[in-house]
């Protein structure tokens, strides 16, 4: 095999890969561009997921450490952090285009408001009864 | 502010949170753990209100109906009795189930507020986070309204039964199932609405078969469920902030619900069949030829533990119906000043709430340190003079342990039968919740005060001070 020869082939060899790297690069836009919308669907809801699984663990670990003395104010307290929901129903109503919307969620508004306000106080009451020998 | 700036807000109130109930873990942390969850709550509605794009119209409407809630919150939680805490709470459970279902209707109203799609093209995940929160919401609204009335005496405690209950409840299970697929696929309003009415129906039907003293596992439970609708919520909205928050919740409630069950030795699933206790009645008085029981005076119980070097009382169900735990407060004072080492033994599903007997004592100013759980307090009774049970009988019952056939076998019991006298402060020789006969009121020992549990206390605080 002479110089020319083996130069050609190695020219034409170089060409095949640059193709086959070109026809590679296409299909992976390709792929990325068929994956992108799936991605961005699944991606918010796998982080909210996420969160909540890792919540649900603090959860668990803090109210095991909860005396059972205090069980009684730990369910006021939980019932009144539990009207954080007030957030969406704030969000509904400030924000809210059709007026049904803003019904409910004045309504949702006025309910949580009752919870978190009754709630903290009334676990307050509780927590000031619980007082030391002497 | 910025979507950064409300972010972070929404962290510090998460953390907030979580370190609320962190203080919950000792008595003298606990009241600053509160401050902690105001302060949070406080956080998130201003962040809330400083979103960008709120209406000035739309802010002054929260404005009053935060206004409008907040003080007839203020004033219930003012003026409520601590023995009405149970129904309070029940009926607290309810707002916030109802809360869920409002906002739900308004996600599904104007989703561009939560940027989730336009009126009549939700997206489809967001239809089922809805569909869920919607109906745990509307299942912990109409089942906490029960609970309440069950609670409050304006229902009968006694469990509600007929035929095929299960069956029905199963079928609407179904029914529920189909028409949230069905409203996923479509995202028809009208569908909304018979799903928020099912759920209604249900969370009716799962608690009306469960009976007064199971009251402490279906109000751990609701608690639960509450929130587990703020979660649902979040995941509609895409708010981190419920979403944490009403996972902290829901784990709360859990833990209450398994610990409740575990007190009682029973199943959630036993629980929440229901029916529980209304089967013994006749077994319990086939069985009530065991023989004499000793009756003593009020003069007799005050001699015996002025004379005594260590009383442990027993409180139960019967010592907040008949308001007694003042008077009960007063005699174990009387009872120091003798001499006598006075301890109180809390068993876990004493009364209708979780830690229900302990605010009970709280509110009578009884330190909290002379207050003691089931394991602490059990090793207790065998150097004890006297246990004095107050309004309390299936959780002192020995056939818990002895008789492989009570309903109540297995269940963790105070052990009362150690100490060297008992005194039983009851109306009658009734039985308990669990409708089992307890076979301490006939042992030499145990000296049977009948009465008003009030009326019994006062007179032994009247012959303790003469």
């Amino acid at each position: 095999m002479n110089p020319t020869e083996l130069a050609n082939q190695a020219a034409a060899t170089a060409q095949r890969a640059l193709e086959l790297a070109e026809q590679a690069r296409r299909a992976a836009e390709a792929a990325a561009a068929a994956a992108a919308p799936a991605a961005a669907a699944a991606e918010p809801f796998l982080y909210l997921l996420t969160i909540f699984l890792l919540a649900c663990f603090v959860g668990y670990y803090v109210v095991w450490n909860v005396t059972p003395a205090l069980h009684s104010p730990l369910m006021a307290v939980t019932n009144a952090i539990s009207s954080v929901i007030v957030v969406g129903a704030i969000l509904a109503t400030g924000l809210a285009t059709s007026w049904v919307a803003v019904v409910f969620g004045f309504l949702a508004t006025v309910l949580a408001a009752v919870n978190i306000f009754g709630g903290f106080l009334v676990t307050r009451r509780m927590l000031a009864m619980f007082k030391r020998k002497g | 502010m910025g979507a950064t700036v409300s972010t972070l807000a929404y962290l510090a109130a998460s953390v907030l949170f979580i370190l609320a109930l962190r203080g919950l873990s000792h008595p003298e942390t606990s009241r600053q753990g509160n401050v902690f969850g105001m302060v949070g709550m406080a956080i998130a509605i201003v962040a809330t209100l400083f979103r960008p794009g709120m209406s000035g119209g739309g802010v002054a409407l929260v404005l009053l109906g935060l206004a409008a809630g907040g003080a007839g919150g203020y004033v219930i939680a003012q003026r409520i009795q601590m023995t009405a805490l149970p129904q309070l709470v029940a009926a607290f459970h309810s707002l916030v189930g109802m809360a869920a279902v409002f906002v739900a209707a308004a996600a599904l109203y104007a989703p561009e507020s939560f940027g989730i799609g336009t009126r009549g093209h939700v997206k489809t995940a967001s239809l089922v986070e809805m569909s869920l929160g919607l109906a745990i919401g509307a299942v912990t609204f109409s089942g906490s309204v029960i609970a309440f009335l069950k609670l409050d005496g304006r229902m009968s405690g006694a469990p509600i039964l007929f035929r095929n209950q299960h069956l029905l409840n199963l079928g609407l299970g179904i029914l529920l199932l189909l028409l949230v697929i069905g409203f996923v696929g479509s995202g028809s309003e009208a569908l909304f609405w018979l799903i928020a009415l099912l759920s209604f129906a249900l969370g009716f039907l799962l608690i009306i078969p469960i009976g007064g003293a199971d009251m402490p596992v279906v109000v751990s439970m609701l608690n639960s469920y509450s929130g587990w609708a703020a979660a649902g919520i979040g995941f509609t909205v895409g708010n981190l902030l419920l979403i944490i928050t009403g996972a902290l919740v829901g784990a709360s409630g859990a833990i209450l619900s398994y610990i409740m069950c575990k007190g009682m030795n029973r199943s959630i699933v036993n629980v929440l069949l229901g029916g529980f206790g209304t089967e013994g009645g006749a077994a319990a008085a086939a069985r009530a030829d065991r023989g004499p029981v000793k009756v003593g005076s009020p003069e007799d119980a005050a001699f015996i533990m002025k004379n005594a070097s260590k009383v442990i009382i027993v409180p139960g169900y019967g010592m907040a119906v008949a308001q007694a735990q003042q008077v009960v407060r007063e005699m174990a004072d009387l009872l120091k000043k003798e001499g006598v080492e006075v301890k109180y033994a809390i068993h876990p599903v004493a009364g209708r709430m979780p830690g229900h007997m302990n605010v009970l004592l709280a509110e009578a100013n009884v330190p909290y340190d002379e207050v003691f759980e089931l394991e602490e307090i059990n090793p207790e009774f065998a150097e004890a003079d006297v246990a004095y049970v107050i309004g309390a009988n299936d959780v002192t019952n020995p056939a818990a342990k002895t008789d492989p056939s009570s309903p109540i076998y297995g269940m963790p019991i105070l052990d009362v039968e150690k100490a060297k006298t008992v005194f039983f402060v009851k109306r009658s020789m009734a039985s308990g919740y669990a409708g089992v006969d307890n076979e301490l009121f006939y042992r030499p020992n145990t000296m049977m005060l009948f009465g008003d549990a009030k009326k019994v206390t006062q007179e032994i605080v009247q012959a303790l001070q003469r």
